[in-house]
C-alpha cells in the first residue's frame, strides 16, 4: 500500500517535470520559428548547433534564417523564457512566505520598485562605480528589495494579522504610488510619454544577447536561493509560528525568501520592465495542476513560466503584425481575470 | 525537565507575565489555567522560543531554551497552536511529514524510513491515517486539529504544548484527545503542558495546575487545591459552585447564571395540587422542586417537577418493576426524568395528607401505609429478601430553601416519625411478633421549593423538624387506621 503511494507519488511527479519540460520546448522552438520569416524547426537545430560548436553552416540553410534565428529570435526567447521563469518562481515564492495566492511581483509592489531603479538608471543615466554593465539591474534589485520591506511594514502596521487582502491592497497602493512618480520623472525629463508606457507595460524585443547576460546571474542566485529553501517554504505557509515550532529558522529563511524574490523580480523588471500577473498567474495553476508542495512547485513553475512568456511574447508580436504589443498587455489581460477568480473563489471558501 | 525561573516579558513596550517560576517534571499533564487576558498564551509562546523574554530563566533539560537552535528545539518541544491557518491544500500526510524537517539533515533531506514509520505512527495515533491522502482544507476543525497534532508528534518531542486544545472539539474528541494525552504521559513519560479553558477537563486529567492572574502565579498545586469555590470565584469574578464529580474523585465547578431562574418565582406546593385518581395519586409542581428521594424511579439527589404514587393490585407479580413503572408514566403522560415515582399497594383514598402553615414556610405531607410486611428492624436477617407490595411512602414537600444537610436530616426525622407511629400502633412484625419498625420497601421523598426562608437544618427540635416530624407522625397514624378500617 505505502509503496504504491509513493511509486504513484514518484511517477506523478516525473509526468508534472516531463510535461513542463516538454511544454517549455515546445514554446521556444514556437518562438523562434513563427514571424514574419518562418523559419523550419529542423533547421533551428542544425543553426543552433552549428553556432555552438562552431561548424560551418549547411548549404542549405538560408543565411538569413541562420541570422535571424542568432540575433534576433534566439536571444529573444530566451530573454522572455528567463523573465517568465524568474517571476514565476518569484511569485511562488512570495505567496508561499506570505501564505497568500494573490501575492506576486506585481501585485506586491516589487515591480514597480524595480521600475523606479530602472527608471531612475535609465532615464538619469546613473552609474554605479565598479558596477557598469550592471547598475540597471542592481538599482532595480536593491528599489524592489526596499519596497517589499516597506509594503510589509506598512501591511503589520494596519493589521498585525497580516491578512491577506491587507497586503495586497498595501501593494497595490504602492504600485499606483510609485507608477506616479515614474510618470512625474519622466513627464520631467521632457521625453515622449508613449515610449515610455510602451516600456512600463513591459517587452523583451531588441534587447539582445547583452541582456541575457545582465539577468542570467541574478537569475542562477536567485532561482537557485529559492529552490533550496522549498522545505522552509512548505512550513511557512502553516504560518511563521508553526514554521518556527517545527524547526525552521524563520527570520533568516524570511529574510532569504524575499532577498532572492527581490533579486529575480529587480532583474527581470529591469532588462524587460513591468510585466504583470505571470507571477500570480503560473505558480497558481501549477499549483492546481501538482500541488502545493513547494519542492515541486518552485522548479515547476520556473519552466512554465518561462514557456508562458515565451508564447505571450509570440502572441504578441504576431496578433496585430506587424505592430508590436507591450507583452504585459497579454500577460495582463489573461492575468487579471485569473486574479478575480481566484479571489472569489477565497471569499466562496470562507462564507462555504 | 522544564524549569522556569523569574520569568517576566510580554509584548513591545507592555509587561505581561512577572516572576513567573515553575517546574515541570518529566511524564506530567501540566494544566495552565486563568482567565482571559491573564497571560496563558503569552507564557506558551515564551516556553516555545516564538516570542523572546526580558527577564528570568527557562531551562529545558538543564539547558538554556535561548541557546538552542531552532531545529534542537523543535526535536524536544512540538506546539499545538490554538489558532492554525492553511493556505494551500495540503494532503494530510505531506501535512504531517512536515513534523519531520528538523530531523532532516543535509542538502538534499533525504526521507529515510524512520521518518516514514514516524509519519504513519503519528497518523494512527491519531486516527487521521485513514484520509492521509486527502487535502486538509476539506476536513472539519476537528479533523484539522487531529491532523496537526498527529504533525506535532511526528517531531518526535519530549514536550507538547498545547493551547485550548479540546477548542472546536465535540465531546467525543475532546475526551479521546485528553484520554490520549494521558496515555502518552503515563506511557510513553511525554511532558504535557496545556492551556485550559474548561476547568473541569483540567481538574479530570491534569497532575497539577497552574492559575495565573493578571500576569503572576496565584497558585501552582494539585487539581484539588487549585478548583477551591472561593479561589476560583475570586480570580475569575464570576459566581461558581463546586460540586464533587460523581464517578471519579475530582472537583468540578458549575456555573450560577445570574439570569431571573424558575426558583425566583414564588410557589407553594399544597394539597390542591394533588391529583387523586384511581390508580394513582400525583403532584405537578409548576417549577422543579430539589429533590432527595428512594423511589422506584427518580431516585438519589435531582430535580424534579412531577411526583407519582401509584396503586398496584398486590397479586400481580412484578419481575420488573422499574420497566413496568416507565410504560405505566408514559401512558400516563409522565415524564420520567422529571418524576419520583413510587408503588403502593394501599388503595390511594386511604392516602393521608396534611398541609401544615408554619410562620416563614410551610409544609405538605402526603403518606401511603400497607404494613402487611412490617418488620423489626433489628431482626431484618430472620425474613427472606423479597420485593412486594404492602409499603409505607411518604412524601414532604417544604415550601423552603433547604441545605443538603437538611434534607438529610429531613430524612431522618421522617424515618423516626414513621417508626414512633408503628410503635403506638404497636404494629408487629408477624415472623418474629415484636414491633415492627417499617416495612422493607418503605420511600421517603423530600422535596423542596429552595426559595423562600433559608433552612441549615431539620433536626427534631428545629422548628421544620417539629413541623415534619409531628406531621408525618400523625399522617402515617392516619394512613394506618384508614387501611385497616377498608
Amino acid at each position: 500500500m505505502q509503496k504504491r503511494f509513493t511509486q504513484k507519488f514518484l511517477t506523478n511527479k516525473s509526468t508534472a517535470y516531463i510535461l513542463a519540460a516538454v511544454f517549455l520546448v515546445m514554446a521556444m522552438l514556437m518562438g523562434i520559428s513563427i514571424g514574419t520569416v518562418s523559419v523550419p524547426i529542423f533547421d533551428i537545430f542544425r543553426i543552433i548547433s552549428a553556432n555552438i560548436f562552431h561548424l560551418q553552416l549547411d548549404e542549405s540553410i538560408n543565411p538569413m534564417h541562420s541570422n535571424i534565428v542568432m540575433n534576433i529570435r534566439l536571444p529573444r526567447v530566451i530573454l522572455a523564457g528567463l523573465v517568465g521563469a524568474s517571476l514565476a518562481i518569484a511569485g511562488a515564492s512570495f505567496q508561499g512566505l506570505l501564505r497568500n495566492p494573490l501575492a506576486d511581483p506585481y501585485t506586491l509592489g516589487v515591480s514597480s520598485g524595480a521600475s523606479v531603479g530602472a527608471v531612475i538608471t535609465l532615464f538619469f543615466g546613473v552609474s554605479l562605480p565598479f558596477a557598469g554593465l550592471f547598475t540597471l539591474p542592481l538599482l532595480s534589485i536593491i528599489f524592489a528589495f526596499l519596497t517589499i520591506i516597506i509594503v510589509l511594514i506598512f501591511a503589520r502596521r494596519i493589521d498585525r494579522g497580516m491578512k491577506v487582502e491587507t497586503i495586497i491592497l498595501t501593494g497595490i497602493i504602492f504600485s499606483s504610488f510609485l507608477g506616479a512618480l515614474i510618470s512625474l520623472m519622466i513627464a520631467l525629463t521632457g521625453d515622449e510619454l508613449r515610449q515610455i508606457i510602451g516600456w512600463l507595460l513591459g517587452s523583451v524585443s531588441m534587447r539582445g544577447w547583452d541582456y541575457i547576460q545582465i539577468i542570467l546571474p541574478f537569475f542562477l542566485v536567485g532561482s537557485l536561493l529559492l529552490l533550496i529553501n522549498g522545505r522552509e517554504l512548505n512550513a511557512m505557509s502553516f504560518g511563521e509560528e508553526k514554521a518556527q515550532h517545527i524547526g525552521v529558522n524563520v527570520q533568516r529563511r524570511k529574510m532569504l525568501v524575499l532577498i532572492a524574490g527581490s533579486i529575480l523580480s529587480g532583474a527581470a523588471v529591469a532588462v524587460s520592465g513591468t510585466i504583470g500577473f505571470v507571477g500570480l498567474v503560473i505558480p497558481h495553476l501549477t499549483r492546481l495542476l501538482w500541488g502545493p508542495d513547494h519542492r515541486h512547485l518552485l522548479p515547476l513553475s520556473l519552466l512554465t513560466g518561462s514557456g508562458f512568456l515565451i508564447l505571450a511574447d509570440l502572441l504578441a508580436r504576431t496578433i496585430i503584425a506587424p505592430t508590436e504589443l507591450p507583452i504585459g498587455v497579454i500577460t495582463s489581460i489573461i492575468g487579471a481575470p485569473v486574479f478575480a477568480i481566484i479571489l472569489m473563489n477565497r471569499r466562496n471558501e470562507r462564507r462555504g | 525537565m522544564l524549569s522556569i525561573q523569574h520569568l517576566t516579558g510580554g509584548y513591545a513596550g507592555e509587561t505581561i507575565l512577572k516572576d513567573i517560576s515553575f517546574d515541570v517534571h518529566t511524564g506530567e499533564l501540566f494544566g495552565i489555567l486563568g482567565p482571559n487576558g491573564s497571560g496563558k498564551t503569552t507564557l506558551l509562546k515564551m516556553l516555545s522560543g516564538v516570542i523572546p523574554f526580558s527577564d528570568g530563566t527557562v531551562m529545558i533539560k538543564n539547558k538554556s531554551l535561548k541557546s538552542y537552535t531552532a531545529k534542537e528545539l523543535a526535536k524536544t518541544i512540538a506546539v499545538l497552536p490554538q489558532h492554525s491557518s492553511q493556505a494551500f491544500s495540503y494532503t494530510v500526510k505531506e501535512t504531517v511529514s512536515l513534523g519531520r524537517y528538523a530531523h532532516q539533515q543535509g542538502w538534499f533531506q533525504s526521507w529515510s524510513t524512520h521518518d516514514e514509520t514516524v509519519v504513519q505512527q503519528a497518523m494512527e495515533q491519531t486516527g487521521v491515517a485513514e484520509f492521509e491522502n486527502q487535502d486538509i482544507q476539506q476536513l472539519s476543525g476537528g479533523e484539522r486539529q487531529r491532523v496537526l497534532l498527529a504533525q506535532a508528534l511526528a517531531q518526535e518531542p519530549e514536550i507538547l504544548l498545547l493551547d485550548e486544545p479540546t477548542n472546536h472539539l465535540d465531546l467525543s474528541y475532546q475526551k479521546e484527545l485528553l484520554d490520549s494525552l494521558k496515555g502518552w504521559s503515563k506511557e510513553r513519560d511525554l511532558t504535557v503542558i496545556s492551556i485550559f479553558h474548561d476547568l473541569n477537563l483540567a481538574g479530570l486529567y491534569c497532575d497539577r495546575l497552574l492559575l495565573l492572574e493578571d500576569g503572576r502565579i496565584n497558585l501552582n498545586a494539585s487539581p484539588n487545591k487549585v478548583l477551591r469555590e472561593e479561589r476560583i470565584k475570586e480570580v475569575y469574578r464570576t459566581n461558581i459552585q463546586k460540586q464533587p464529580h460523581p464517578s471519579v474523585p475530582a472537583p468540578q465547578l458549575v456555573l450560577l447564571p445570574e439570569i431571573e431562574s424558575t426558583q425566583d418565582k414564588l410557589v407553594f406546593i399544597n394539597d390542591s395540587m394533588l391529583e387523586v385518581e384511581e390508580d394513582y395519586l400525583a403532584l405537578r409542581s409548576p417549577i422543579p422542586l430539589r429533590t432527595m428521594s428512594s423511589g422506584v424511579v427518580g431516585s438519589g439527589i435531582g430535580w424534579h417537577q412531577v411526583f407519582v404514587n401509584r396503586h398496584i393490585n398486590k397479586q400481580v407479580q412484578y419481575h420488573h418493576p422499574q420497566n413496568d413503572m416507565f410504560s405505566f408514566m408514559k401512558e400516563n403522560g409522565f415524564e420520567p426524568d422529571e418524576t419520583v415515582g413510587m408503588m403502593t399497594s394501599v388503595l390511594i383514598e386511604n392516602a393521608s395528607i396534611q398541609f401544615i402553615k408554619e410562620r416563614d414556610f410551610s409544609v405538605l405531607i402526603v403518606v401511603t401505609a400497607g404494613i402487611e410486611n412490617a418488620t423489626d428492624v433489628s431482626r431484618g436477617s430472620e425474613h427472606p429478601f423479597q420485593l412486594s407490595a404492602g409499603t409505607i411512602n411518604i412524601w414532604v414537600f417544604v415550601n423552603a430553601h433547604l441545605t443538603e444537610g437538611a434534607f438529610i436530616q429531613s430524612m431522618m426525622t421522617v424515618t423516626e416519625a414513621k417508626t414512633k407511629a408503628m410503635y403506638d400502633l404497636e404494629v408487629k412484625d408477624k415472623k418474629t411478633g415484636t414491633i415492627a419498625t417499617g416495612t422493607p420497601t418503605d420511600s421517603i421523598s423530600i422535596a423542596a421549593t429552595q426559595n423562600g426562608q433559608k433552612l441549615d437544618c431539620a433536626g427534631t427540635t428545629t422548628p421544620l423538624g417539629n413541623l415534619v416530624g409531628k406531621g408525618v407522625y400523625e399522617c402515617t397514624v392516619q394512613a394506618i387506621k384508614n387501611n385497616r378500617t377498608s
